[in-house]
């Protein structure tokens, strides 16, 4: 069954059409990865699911329910977390509040609860410091749990974004670029973890990237876009030999030879 | 031992210009904007608390009368953004800025049409009462001031470090994008801080009533107040505290011992040097962006 289902979607800036009735199905406990080049509308694809824009036509079901028209601050509680291509942390907050800042739409207690400490919060505070530190044996950051994010190297925040977005207990994980600006030890790593959630934790990852090693390392399934239109879809390799894709990278000459090539001729 | 006693005085009224100050900063870490009509949710504050309060009105037992005017005033504070501040979202900072201004205009003439203009004095329970230690002199009205605020901090801090929704509050101020992410409904927090500020400025209001008069001018000691967040680094709940403190400890040192009108202009004065020797603050939680 499919745990994300995207029927038509359309969104339009003003006059321009950024996606243009885009649909498709995230089946669960698969990697689903958006490709397409600069402008082609995947983080947009990503800020409607994640509710931050609102589409001008279509629909989105997750889980069988529709969450078209909800709040942005209602979907985390649905089972669905995010990270953003430019990392997006509470940068005067430690690592380990950072993930605990994860746990919110969990906790239960009452105002008067936190402040007397109740025995309820005491318990409700360590099974979320426990599931916490899971995330931070998983992603290997003990040695970072109490750094303050705006300290740390540009990798290690990646990875801590990641990590918040697992103490959320997400069934939908959405990566937006999580290779970009990595090293390439790190974006092994980054395969390495994306396999892990996916076979261990049973999670279904969305996710966004340019690096193709990446993607065809991980990937179920490749959507690829262009102009906010559907491309193509299949395995990595399928998508990235497909004819379609490949102009749309490239560009098209006259001949039906690719710009790139014809231009290297001329030179 | 006079020194002393000029210092338990501005500790005093340092006390009520932090308080105001707590609320420049709430405001601007929630809103990313600065509520210029701070000084005059104070002033109607306590008004109202007068209203509940004094003989000539309801009449109510003191601390009653002030818990429903801190009521009133988060109510207050929560709709002024909720159906005012936050149509303007999105807009240019200045937009807050004059938009708040105005209501500062609106609130004074409020109190001025309901409560009149002249002075009118807060009915306390301790007023005109003094305690002596040794060869000083404490005034009722200073020791309640400056316990009432370290009560008042104590709590506050408690909220922001400890309670699920105060926790949500620093998220959401940290960094509001991701702060929807985590479940956190940054809007209806944002009116809930307003309603925060409405209620500390009424408690600031009823101090600073109960050591003078009210009138519909009160609120202009609010531009001191700013002045205070800005020494404390507007953005830092401990700094405008200690900023209304060396405020509220400059002007009676500056009127002691400096030429005459110079306690006026002292904490300006003291204002620009932080600005020009330490322009983020004295306690700045600001750093400079990383490229």
């Amino acid at each position: 069954m499919s745990l994300l289902e995207v029927r038509d979607l359309s969104i339009a800036f003003g006059g321009l059409k950024a996606v243009d009735g885009l649909s498709f199905d995230v089946a669960e406990g698969e990697v689903f990865t958006l490709v397409g080049p600069n402008g082609a509308g995947k983080s947009t694809i990503f800020n409607m699911i994640s509710r931050f824009y609102e589409p001008t036509e279509g629909k989105i079901f997750f889980d069988g329910e529709e969450i078209t028209h909800l709040p942005a601050h209602k979907i985390a509680e649905l089972g669905i977390a995010r990270t953003f291509q430019n990392i997006e942390l509470f940068d005067h907050s430690t690592v380990l509040s950072n993930l605990l800042m994860g746990r919110h739409v969990h906790r239960k207690t009452q105002v008067i609860q936190d402040l007397l400490f109740t025995r309820k919060a005491r318990a409700d505070e360590r099974s979320h410091r426990r599931r916490v530190e899971e995330v931070i044996t998983f992603l290997e950051l003990e040695a970072h749990r109490d750094s303050l994010i705006a300290g740390l190297p540009y990798g290690v925040r990646k990875v801590v974004e990641i990590g918040r977005a697992l103490a959320i207990g997400p069934k939908l994980l959405l990566l937006d670029e999580p290779a970009s600006g990595l090293s390439v030890e790190e974006t092994r790593d980054v395969a390495f973890w994306i396999e892990d959630m996916k076979r261990e934790m049973g999670l279904t990852i969305l996710m966004i990237e340019h690096d193709m090693g990446l993607v065809s390392a991980v990937s179920d399934r490749v959507l690829a876009v262009a102009d906010g239109k559907f491309l193509a879809q299949g395995t990595a390799s399928e998508v990235q030999s497909h004819p379609d894709v490949i102009e749309a990278y490239l560009g098209t000459g006259v001949n039906g030879e690719p710009e790139l090539k014809k231009e290297e001729a001329g030179a | 031992m006079e020194f002393i006693q000029l210092i338990i005085g501005g500790v005093a009224n340092g006390c009520v210009y932090g308080l105001i100050a707590l609320g420049f900063v709430l405001i601007y870490k929630s809103s990313e904007g600065v509520n210029f009509a701070q000084g005059d949710m104070m002033m109607l504050g306590a008004f109202v608390a007068l209203g509940f309060v004094n003989d000539d009105y309801f009449g109510l037992a003191f601390l009653p009368g002030i818990i429903l005017a801190c009521i009133v005033m988060g109510g207050v504070g929560y709709s002024m953004d909720r159906f005012v501040v936050r149509k303007i979202f999105g807009q240019p900072q200045f937009a807050l800025v004059i938009l708040t201004i105005a209501i500062g205009f609106v609130l004074r003439f409020v109190a001025g049409a309901i409560w009149g203009y002249s002075p009118l004095v807060l009915e306390t329970p301790y007023a005109g009462l003094t305690f002596a230690f040794g060869g000083l002199i404490i005034s009722a009205e200073d020791a309640v001031t400056i316990l009432a605020t370290i009560l008042l901090t104590a709590v506050l801090w408690y909220f922001f470090a400890f309670t699920r929704i105060g926790l949500a509050t620093q998220a959401a101020s940290q960094n509001q994008l991701s702060a929807y992410y985590m479940g956190i409904p940054v809007k209806f927090l944002n009116s809930l801080i307003w309603g925060l500020s409405g209620i500390v400025a009424t408690i600031a209001g009823v101090l600073a009533a109960s050591k003078g008069t009210i009138d519909p001018n009160l609120g202009l000691i609010g531009i001191k107040a700013f002045a205070a967040a800005v020494i404390g680094g507007f953005g830092s709940l401990p700094g405008a505290l200690a900023g209304g403190l060396i405020i509220g400890v400059i002007e009676p040192i500056a009127a002691r011992y400096g030429p005459a009108g110079v306690s006026q202009t002292a904490p300006y004065v003291f204002m620009l040097l932080v600005l020009i020797l330490r322009p983020a603050g004295l306690f700045s939680q600001i750093t400079a962006k990383k490229v």
